[in-house]
């Protein structure tokens, strides 16, 4: 299949996060079809495709959750294709989850606080909990029991805990489906404070002009293929991703 | 602007906590206030409430359904045997001796069952203990089937006096007894603590957080077993007689247990506390009944279960909120405090 858009090598040894011909089959069901994707310290890449394309199955393979059939993945020039979602989330990969999975048990605060005392090093992890629930608007309801929050404060705590673990590469994993649009905003200029203080970022996300505000970088999945690489302008103009994932006629 | 802090205790735990401390120096002190039954039947309330409380530790909190942690009663009375017997020890030495060996055979056990989940992983841990039970059963240096038991010359080494002996024998279960409901408390409220209770609400969500979950289960694993390990050697230091089926009786050693803790309230740390104090009231009172009372135990820990699967204490803190031992953490505006 071509690619639209600028090329981008295979392999950049240098960049923060390079996979390498990655490759996930369920029985004959293939998900990721020996896919390759480099982000850059500081990037922020933003990833479409249809429902069913493979998305959130790369966040796994990237996280840790799941173990590719092939393939390597490299983090800050060290393969971390073996390594547990845990030892990958204390090398400083965090990621949120699409359905969110709050420890409906324990309150707003302590959620947090597992994602900073486990997620990283330092020992101020009740202080810096405190500041990702602040930075997540989440601070007002710091004693309250997550079962207990609505979708909304459930993404809010997914952002939260991903960024109590201190993370270098977060991946969003459709975090602003079904807000209005001032909450989108609001959400918008967190990612845009998360970004200013170093942070890179890997977006999946449906809401298209909110991944257009703020990505650098758009990256294309279908059927578990790369389609497409580039800039944002350049990959939304391709025929092919048009036809893809628009549901344009590209023949038309 | 006020600054916003995280507290730890509530307004009853900090009367809760006192309180706690004197009842055990008064326990402490029953040797001299206390007829001598009333200390073997202190005594024995504290060996199961240790063990149910360790229990509820693997089972409520660790989500590892373990219906086999006779196997470490029993090793740990067998320890005490061996190390009397054959090297002459004071008894009191082969408890901690029982905690260490009981930790390092819980190790490759725990690699045996931790392949197993769920009802599998209970029923290996039964069919361990059942191979302990056998396999001592086999020994017969120590007795084999028919079991054997201390000599009046070691127990001598403990102490001369026989009120003395029954001092520190009961001194030693006030200790493990105690001691486990600390430990269980303190570990709840450390990192792993933390750890387990986000590992009992999403076990994805907590890996995807920075913890090693099966580091922490084999941690809490071993941990049980050795505790469960020493309170095995004082059992049979108070009964000094120690055979195969008794030492690894799954009904006295881990039904009963089951018993107490889902009574008093499973995954709470008051609920074994409450559940074991709660069976030896319906002993006290209905043991003379023979078959009947055993009825009457099954017949009530079913109906608990169907009203309050969280037992007596999950039917106190949903109504109340109380907790006498706070595990959690509160966020606390500091001018609220005055």
């Amino acid at each position: 299949m071509k690619e639209a858009g600028a090329l981008r090598p295979r392999n950049d040894p240098m960049a923060l996060l390079d996979l390498d011909n990655l490759n996930k089959r369920y029985g004959a069901l293939t998900v990721t079809d020996d896919l390759s994707l480099s982000v850059e310290a500081g990037e922020i890449v933003g990833i479409l495709g249809p429902n069913g394309a493979g998305k959130t199955t790369l966040f796994n393979l990237v996280a840790g959750t799941v173990k590719p059939n092939s393939g390597t993945v490299t983090f800050d020039g060290r393969d971390v294709t073996r390594d547990g979602a845990a030892q990958r989330c204390r090398a400083g990969i965090s990621r949120s989850f699409q359905v969110p999975q709050p420890f409906n048990g324990m309150t707003v605060f302590e959620n947090v606080l597992v994602g900073a005392t486990f997620g990283r090093a330092a020992p101020d992890a009740g202080e810096f909990a405190m500041q990702a629930l602040e930075k997540s608007g989440l601070a007002r309801k710091a004693n309250m029991l997550a079962g207990s929050l609505p979708l909304l404060d459930r993404k809010r705590l997914e952002l939260a805990r991903a960024l109590a673990t201190e993370p270098r590469l977060l991946l969003l994993d459709e975090i602003a489906g079904g807000l209005t649009d001032s909450e989108c905003h609001e959400l918008l200029d967190v990612l845009r404070a998360v970004h200013a203080s170093g942070v890179t970022m890997v977006w999946i996300e449906h809401v298209v002009h909110a991944l257009l505000s703020v990505a650098q970088r758009l990256v294309v999945v279908n059927f578990g293929r790369k389609i497409a690489d580039g800039l944002p302008d350049e990959v939304m103009a391709s025929r092919e991703v048009r036809s893809v994932y628009l549901g344009d006629d590209a023949h038309g | 602007m006020s600054t916003l802090h995280v507290t730890r205790s509530t307004p009853l735990s900090r009367i809760a906590l006192p309180l706690a401390a004197l009842l055990v120096l008064l326990l402490a002190a029953a040797p001299w206030w206390a007829s001598t039954a009333t200390l073997r039947l202190i005594g024995e309330i504290m060996i199961y409430l240790s063990l149910a409380s360790l229990w509820n530790l693997l089972a409520g909190y660790t989500g590892l359904v373990s219906v086999g942690q006779h196997a470490f009663v029993g090793l740990g009375g067998y320890i005490l045997f061996t190390v009397a017997l054959y090297l002459g020890w004071n008894p009191l030495l082969a408890i901690p001796l029982a905690g260490i060996t009981a930790a390092l055979i819980a190790v490759p056990v725990a690699r045996l069952v931790f392949r197993l989940n769920g009802a599998y992983f209970a029923i290996g841990t039964w069919v361990v203990a059942e191979v302990f039970r056998l396999s001592f059963a086999q020994i017969s240096s120590l007795g084999g089937g028919s079991g054997s038991s201390l000599p009046i010359g070691i127990m001598k080494a403990m102490a001369e006096s026989k009120a003395m002996r029954e001092s520190l024998i009961y001194w030693a279960a006030l200790a493990l007894g105690t001691g486990s409901v600390v430990f269980v408390y303190l570990l709840l409220r450390s990192r792993i603590g933390l750890a387990l209770t986000a590992i009992r609400d999403n076990e994805t969500a907590s890996s995807s957080l920075g913890i090693t979950i099966p580091r922490i289960k084999l941690a809490v694993y071993v941990g049980v077993a050795a505790v469960t390990g020493m309170v095995g050697a004082l059992i049979f230091l108070q009964k000094l007689r120690i055979a195969p089926d008794a030492a690894f009786s799954a009904s006295d050693w881990t039904v009963l247990v089951i018993f107490m803790v889902v009574i008093g309230g499973i995954g709470t740390i008051e609920g074994p506390i409450i559940g074991t104090l709660l069976f030896f009231v319906l002993r006290e009172f209905l043991a003379d009944l023979g078959t009947l009372y055993l009825m009457i135990l099954g017949a009530l820990a079913i109906l608990i279960m169907m009203a309050s699967p969280k037992g007596l204490w999950g039917l106190v803190t949903s109504r109340t909120g109380l907790s006498l031992f706070p595990v959690g953490y509160r966020v606390e505006t500091r001018g609220d405090q005055g």
